[in-house]
Formats: structure tokens, C-alpha cells, sequence
């Protein structure tokens, strides 16, 4: 079985000190090795940006694609073999912002997977602009005199869309982040996490301080199989910030629904010597 | 009067709804190919679901045909507009079958004798309703060109085998009397179709005939989002899915099904999209992504004319440039056009084993005109294929390297389940261990990397072959969907004692230059392609310094008929200054518009 030591890779994580990612880095590695997951049979999908970077660091398969793009490419890779783990790492300009349709479309269909979503609320890479999750009024590079959108709420979001696990944590508590990732990860069905974190360098208004004195645990008899209550709380403004499990709903997995893929991966499929009269006699 | 026989050109016209397609092609079409004659089928249609002009030309042989023609010898106007819009077309002897109940005024728009009056709306309702109007007129071509009346018969219960019995009744009834009334009316027909009795062949589109390659190359998995006129390759996988175990996953935008298509042969599976110049623009930046991580790919895109929206329903060949360039930097990617319905199985095959051997994406171009262009062809001899994975290994080292120099190009490649190979496949500049590297020395050494596979594979490729008359002073240049009208206008000229030769690209990236200038060496060059510009001669030129010596365009949003390259080249021949000839229904617009001579 695999260590989490034994899940480092050849190449250091160029973040900035303080930086939030590897703190989710370490959950990721955490996690695999708790679960015993195979490292060739687990892939980990990424899309651009500075937490897009983390599969590099993780020995098991990786793919960093296209900004914005880690979901449909991790919808393919999980439908060619159904039998590999995979695991969505994207920020929250890549995740929400460019990349939002792909967000709501993997929702839908309920792939067995888990998306990280690694919520600074800033475009770190490019050096500190406004992102779909930034407050209104957030002052950056590109909204000098503050952003002028509502932000998003990944999990409202993904509580209305048809994610089937919808959690809230933070990379403050890290031993908290990976009991949760771990959930999402035996979850069978599209498991979305919000991971609140820090970006020392483009937002200094979301510091440790502010997070730590807004964090909640949810209360110990919330419901999370209520999606109307967990709509509502994840609407909820107060003072504090809920973390914990917003929700989870047991449905069909798209790969379950496939006929063609019942028998064994696509990937496992003969392709040798396919006999073609039976397609040709349509034509006839 | 004699009859001509087995040389028949029929075009069925209405509105979208009037079933004109399932009358054409299933059928007559399919019908005259199972009792042992050659079809080929052509519609034009307005981008809408009902109403608007349809119509649908299929033209009967003995003989295998891929190409239109002009000259019509039998309408069937089920709306007046068809009369006004095709009666001049109509051959000698030609006849419209039409409804003079319902076009009181037909003699004001035709020559009297062409008209053929079938009380089609009357007949329809007597056997089962007005829906039924397009089989009365079937019912009465079969009746004109002397064809059994149970060769139709069998067609219907085919065609509407999983309707109720009363529509099956019902359509043969209505066939039965539109059959009768023109035996009785019209045996003056000069036109007749004989069955031949042998039939082994299939009646397929290019674009099914795309589907059927994918099939047979293993492809087991498609992303793609509809887009006419490429949607007709998903569609048909779709009917596929069960029988063959593929999928097909319709995604939510162009952009995600190109990464879903890099994800998946990531993973191992043979994965393709399709899609036209639209889509394709959405499709650029992880096409990009598919070269850089040199992961295999297969892309349809079947061209639409017109920048933007453009002509959603029409043909053209304007994309040849945007393809051979699409994407950031300069990186090979393989471009393979098919001309006909076998080209397209055959080359749709090869590109999935190119993709796997050179791990790259290949683009498969088709337009509307090849790919929803409906042919009799022999079933495709698939004997010889064998599928080719290139260097996918199952077995590596611990210092496995994913991008490793090696002296073709091509490094070892793993899937995702192999042990010991893994590694993080990036869309960034990479070193060999899949690193990001953005070292001076080696970014040289990945980009000739990648330019090595694409030298070394030009080297694989089968040679274009001249085919005609290869000693003839004149050689035809062209490529895709103009085949076949290229093909018939040669048999036309050959008629006329002129010979002619003809350079089909089907490859085109890498682009054959040492060929094409062996084999176009002291000849003259007419390069004849469905764009305003002449694309494709202008690699030749920029690959070779070699200009072409005429250029015969079109660029209306239809194919060429073969009497106007037939034309275009006996313009030619009578004078040397026609370098630039365009054609359209209305050449004269071309010409008094742009001043092209």
C-alpha cells in the first residue's frame, strides 16, 4: 500500500509561502494512502492556474489540461475506464469562472467523481484579478474600484445543479479537510468540495484571522440528505461561514447508466478484427 | 420510341415535412439498389424544420456514379415554387409529376408536354391522408420508368417496419394507385429503369460511411456537440452504440467535447469528435493541447460556407487553411480529406491507427456535399485493416520517460493503469519526464521533436496517384467532396475527345509536394476547388514556390455540377487568359460583382 511520503514526485511545488495549496496537496496525498487507493489506477485532472499545478506533486497519473477545461476531460477519462479513481483539482476562476458550463454539466450527469475546488476567490497566476467567488465590492487589478458582481456560491450552486455530495471546509483545519475529502472520495456519484483557503500574496482581506473567526462546524442535527434545508443553509448569511456536509443524495452513477460500459471499462474492450456485415446489412 | 435506359435523373422538390427525403432515399433509392442499380443522392435544404424549399436529386444508373448532375429528366413538384424553381432544368423528354388539383397554373410555368398531372392530394386522402402524398408520387415513379410494382412494395413494409400495420397498408395503397394511374397515363415516359437482379451493395452517406470506419478502427468512445452538417456522423455512431458497444456522449459545448476526446485516448480508448468550422473554432485551444501532449485524436470537421453562422445546410471547402493552421505556434497535426463515401471509410480507418502511431491529432475534413451525399458503393473491404497502437506499451521502468527524444519522434507511450508510468500529461512546454520546462534548449529539442514525427510519417503515407489520361496536357488539382463532379465532367470531355488528368489530394497534411510536382511536371496545373481563393494551391505555392496555372472556383454554397467544370475547362482550352473562372447559378453575378476574369 502506498504512503502518503511515498506519493511526493521528482518536481517542488513552486507556491508562496503560506500558500494554501499545499496544505490541500497534503489531504490529497493523505487521502489516497488512507483509502489504499492503487497510485496507477488513480488520475488526478487539472485544469491552469496555481492549484492546477498540485497533480505534479502527487504520484499517480495526472493531467493538467486547458484553464477551465479539468472537467470534461476527467468526464472522458472516467468514462474510457471507469475502474481508475479520479480526482478534480481546480481553482475558482478555472472551476467557476471559465470552466462555469463544464461545472454545471458534470453535475447533471453524476460521474463517480471528486472535484476540489480551491477557493481563494482571487486569480492567483496572473497575479491577483477578481474571480467569480471575490465579494462584491473586492478591489484587485482588474476592479480598481471594486468587483461589481454577486459572487458565486460554489455550493448553492452545486446543491441546485445535481452534485450528489456537496461539502464546505477550509485548509485551516487540515486534518478536518481530509476526513471530508476522504467522504467525498468513497462517495459514489460527483462529490463537490469548497475548499476555502488563503492567497497570501493577492488576498489579504480572507486571512487565517478572518477564517478563523468565522468557521462553524454545521450543527450536529442538520440533516444532509435534505436538499431543500441544505439549499437554504448554504444561502444562509450570517456572521459565521457553515462547514461540514451540505449534502448528499444517493442516485445512479452516469457510468452505471451506460449499457456499453456494464460488462468492462471501454478501455478493456477488444477492438481487434471487429466484424463489420452486421453494420454494412443496415445500409442494404 | 426507344427508351433510354438506366440513365435517369430525378429530383423529388417541396417543403420540409413533405417527406421528401424518406421518399427519395428509402423508397426509391434504396430501392433501386436492391433490384441491382447505382444511385447517388444529393439534397438542398434551408437550415429550418418545416417549410422552406427541400429538394432532393438522385440520379440512376447501371453503373457506379458519385457526382450530381445538371440536366433533370423527372420532377416530382409537390409545391408549385419546385415547378418554378427546377422546370428549366428538365432534359428533353424530361417530366414533372405534379398535382393539378393543386397547381392549377402549371401549364403557364412549363411547356405543356412536360407535364405529368397525378391527382397526388386526392389519392393520399383515399388511401390513408394527405401524409401520404409523397408515396403517391413514388407509387407513380415506379409506374413511369416501368420498375415491378413489388420491388416499392417491399421497400414500404421495410421502410415503416415498426409502424402500424394501417400505415404500412395505408403507404401501399397509396403507392399502388399513384403507380397504376401513371401506367395507365404515361407510358410515353422516354425514361426507364431495368434491374440488373444482382444486389450485394450497400447505399450509404460519407458521412455514415465515416461512422462505419470509426466502427471498424475501434473507436469506442465519441464527444461531440451537434452541428450541422457533422451531426449525421454522431447520430449514425448513436444507431451504432448498442451493436458495436461505443458511446456516445453528447457534451455541453464544442470546447469540452475536444478535451473530453484528449481525456479519453489519455485514457486508452480510441476517442473521436465531430464537428463543423464553428465548433471546430471552439475545439482550437485543446487541439493545440492534443499536439503538445502529443495524445492521438480524431476530429471530424465537416465545412460549412460563410464566416460566422455562415450556410448552415450548404456546401464548401473553405476551411482547408484555418485547419492546416489552427492552434498557437507551430505544431504537425495530420489533415485527411475524403472524396466519396469509400474514401471516407477508408481514410476515417487510417486515422485512427495515424493518431496511435504518431500521437497526434488527425482532422478529418468533409463538407456537406461528401458527407450528406448518399451513394451506392460495394460493402467496404476492411479485409487488410489491422489496428496499429503505435508504441502504447503496458510494460515500463521506473525512470520512465513519457517524452522521450527518440530518432522517429515517437516516444513510448502508457494509459493510465500501467505501473510504474506514472506521470503528469500537461498542456504546458514540457521536458521529457513530462516536467514543465521552460528551458531554451529544451523547447528546441521537444519542437524538433514533434516536427521529426511529422517528417517521419509523411514518409508512411500512401502517394497521391494521377488518375485519366496521364499523358494529357491538362492535370486537375483538387481535393474532398469535388471528386466526384471532377470524375463525371472527365468522362464528359473524354466524350469530347479531350483528355484530361486528375490529382486527387486525400492527404494533405503533411502535404505530398514531391509528388505532386513529379506528377504534374510539364503539364498545366487547373486547380478547381469550392472556395473563392483556391486553397489548396496556395500550400502547393507556398510549399514549392509552384503556382498553378487556372483556378476553377465556386464558392455559392453549392457543389459543382460536372457540365460547369466540364465548361470551365473547354474555356480553357479555347483561351489560354481564363486563369480564373467562378461559377454559380448565376455566373454573371460573379463576374459583373467582383470583376473576376
Amino acid at each position: 500500500m502506498v504512503l502518503a511520503k511515498d506519493l511526493m514526485t521528482m518536481q517542488n511545488p513552486t507556491w508562496c509561502p503560506g500558500c494554501g495549496d499545499f496544505v490541500i496537496l497534503m489531504s490529497v496525498r493523505q487521502a489516497i494512502e488512507k483509502l489504499g487507493w492503487k497510485q496507477e489506477d488513480t488520475v488526478v485532472v487539472s485544469g491552469i492556474g496555481c492549484g492546477s499545478k498540485l497533480p505534479r506533486f502527487v504520484k499517480v497519473y495526472g493531467f493538467e489540461g486547458l484553464h477551465g477545461r479539468a472537467l470534461p476531460a476527467a468526464t472522458a477519462i472516467k468514462l474510457a475506464n471507469k475502474a481508475l479513481n479520479v480526482i478534480v483539482v481546480t481553482g475558482d476562476g478555472d472551476g467557476l469562472g471559465i470552466g462555469g458550463n463544464h461545472f454545471i454539466h458534470t453535475m447533471r450527469r453524476n460521474l463517480n467523481i471528486t472535484h476540489i475546488i480551491e477557493d481563494n476567490r482571487v486569480y492567483g497566476l496572473t497575479k491577483g484579478q477578481y474571480s467569480p467567488t471575490s465579494p462584491d465590492g473586492f478591489k484587485s487589478s482588474t476592479s480598481l474600484s471594486g468587483a461589481l458582481e454577486t459572487p458565486l456560491s460554489p455550493i448553492t450552486t452545486a446543491i441546485a445543479g445535481g452534485a450528489t455530495f456537496v461539502a464546505r471546509t477550509s485548509m485551516i483545519n487540515p486534518s478536518k479537510l481530509t476526513d471530508i475529502l476522504i467522504k467525498a472520495m468513497t462517495h459514489k456519484g460527483y462529490a463537490v468540495i469548497d475548499v476555502l483557503q488563503l492567497c497570501p500574496s493577492y488576498n489579504k482581506t480572507f486571512d487565517m484571522n478572518w477564517y478563523k473567526e468565522r468557521l462553524v462546524d454545521l450543527p450536529e442535527n442538520y440533516d444532509s440528505t435534505n436538499k431543500v434545508s441544505a439549499f437554504e443553509k448554504s444561502i444562509e448569511v450570517t456572521e459565521k461561514v457553515n462547514e461540514g456536509i451540505f449534502y448528499i443524495e444517493e442516485r445512479p452513477t452516469y457510468e452505471d447508466k451506460v449499457t456499453q460500459m456494464q460488462k468492462e471499462p471501454l478501455v478493456k474492450q477488444n477492438i481487434e478484427n471487429i466484424k463489420m456485415d452486421k453494420f454494412y446489412n443496415k445500409f442494404k | 420510341m426507344e427508351k433510354i435506359v438506366n440513365d435517369l435523373n430525378l429530383k423529388i422538390a417541396g417543403v420540409a415535412g413533405d417527406g421528401i427525403l424518406n421518399a427519395g432515399l428509402m423508397m426509391f433509392a434504396k430501392t433501386v439498389k436492391r433490384a441491382g442499380l447505382y444511385a447517388f443522392a444529393s439534397a438542398e435544404y434551408p437550415s429550418l424544420v418545416r417549410g422552406g424549399h427541400n429538394h432532393l436529386n438522385v440520379r440512376v444508373s447501371d453503373k457506379p456514379i458519385i457526382s450530381q448532375v445538371y440536366e433533370l429528366n423527372l420532377l416530382i413538384a409537390l409545391n408549385k415554387e419546385s415547378i418554378e424553381n427546377h422546370a428549366a432544368l428538365l432534359s428533353e423528354n424530361g417530366a414533372i409529376i405534379y398535382d393539378a388539383d393543386q397547381i392549377k397554373d402549371a401549364d403557364t410555368l412549363t411547356q405543356k408536354e412536360k407535364l405529368y398531372p397525378v391527382p397526388l392530394l386526392e389519392f393520399a386522402n383515399q388511401a390513408g391522408g394527405r401524409i401520404m402524398k409523397n408515396t403517391v408520387a413514388m407509387g407513380a415513379v415506379f409506374g413511369l420508368v416501368n420498375l415491378d410494382f413489388s420491388l416499392l412494395e417491399n421497400s414500404i413494409k421495410t421502410t415503416f417496419a415498426k409502424k402500424s400495420e394501417l400505415i404500412v397498408s395505408g403507404n401501399i395503397a397509396a403507392a399502388k394507385l399513384g403507380y397504376d394511374y401513371a401506367k395507365k397515363n404515361y407510358s410515353k415516359f422516354s425514361f426507364a429503369l431495368k434491374p440488373t437482379g444482382v444486389d450485394e451493395n450497400i447505399f450509404v452517406s460519407g458521412h455514415e460511411s465515416v461512422a462505419l470506419g470509426a466502427v471498424k478502427a475501434g473507436c469506442k468512445l465519441i464527444c461531440a456537440y451537434p452541428m450541422t452538417p457533422a451531426t449525421s456522423v454522431m447520430t449514425t455512431l448513436e444507431k451504432f452504440a448498442i451493436d458495436a458497444n461505443l458511446v456516445v456522449k453528447q457534451a455541453e459545448d464544442e470546447i469540452a467535447a475536444m478535451n473530453m476526446v484528449i481525456g479519453g485516448n489519455y485514457a486508452g480508448v480510441r476517442t473521436m469528435t465531430t464537428t463543423s468550422g464553428g465548433g471546430f473554432a471552439l475545439m482550437v485551444e485543446a487541439f493545440g493541447m492534443g499536439m503538445q501532449m502529443e495524445t492521438p485524436a480524431v476530429v471530424v470537421e465537416s465545412m460549412r460556407p460563410g464566416p460566422g453562422t455562415g450556410m448552415a445546410t450548404r456546401t464548401g471547402q473553405g476551411d482547408l487553411k484555418f485547419l492546416l493552421n489552427n492552434s498557437t505556434d507551430e505544431s504537425p497535426r495530420i489533415v485527411v480529406a475524403p472524396g466519396c463515401a469509400t474514401d471516407a471509410f477508408e481514410l476515417t480507418t487510417h486515422a485512427f491507427n495515424l493518431a496511435e502511431i504518431w500521437q497526434m491529432p488527425v482532422l478529418i475534413v468533409t463538407d456537406k456535399y461528401v458527407g450528406e451525399s448518399y451513394s451506392t458503393v460495394k460493402p467496404f473491404d476492411d479485409s487488410k485493416y489491422k489496428i496499429d497502437r503505435g508504441k502504447l506499451v503496458t510494460e515500463v521502468k521506473e525512470d520512465y520517460k513519457r517524452y522521450e527524444i527518440t530518432k522517429d519522434g515517437v516516444s513510448p507511450r502508457v494509459i493510465p493503469g500501467v505501473k510504474n508510468g506514472m506521470h503528469t500529461a500537461t498542456s504546458y512546454e514540457h521536458d521529457e519526464f513530462s516536467f514543465e520546462s521552460e528551458d531554451e534548449d529544451n523547447k528546441i529539442m521537444l519542437t524538433q521533436k514533434r516536427k521529426r514525427k511529422f517528417l517521419n510519417l509523411a514518409k508512411t503515407l500512401p502517394a497521391p496517384e494521377l488518375v485519366g489520361d496521364k499523358n494529357a496536357e491538362f492535370v486537375i488539382l483538387s481535393w474532398g467532396s469535388t471528386k466526384g463532379p471532377i470524375l463525371q465532367a472527365m468522362e464528359l470531355l473524354e466524350k469530347e475527345k479531350i483528355k484530361t488528368s486528375f490529382l486527387q489530394i486525400k492527404y494533405i497534411s503533411p502535404f505530398p509536394t514531391e509528388e505532386v510536382l513529379k506528377l504534374t511536371k510539364e503539364k498545366k496545373i487547373i486547380l478547381i476547388e469550392n472556395n473563392e481563393t483556391g486553397q489548396l494551391g496556395g500550400i502547393l505555392r507556398e510549399l514549392s514556390g509552384k503556382e498553378v496555372d487556372y483556378k476553377i472556383l465556386k464558392y455559392d454554397g453549392r457543389a459543382f455540377f460536372p457540365s460547369e467544370i466540364q465548361t470551365g475547362i473547354k474555356n480553357i482550352i479555347k483561351n489560354e487568359k481564363e486563369k480564373v473562372q467562378v461559377f454559380s447559378k448565376n455566373k454573371n453575378v460573379a463576374v459583373e460583382n467582383f470583376g473576376v476574369k
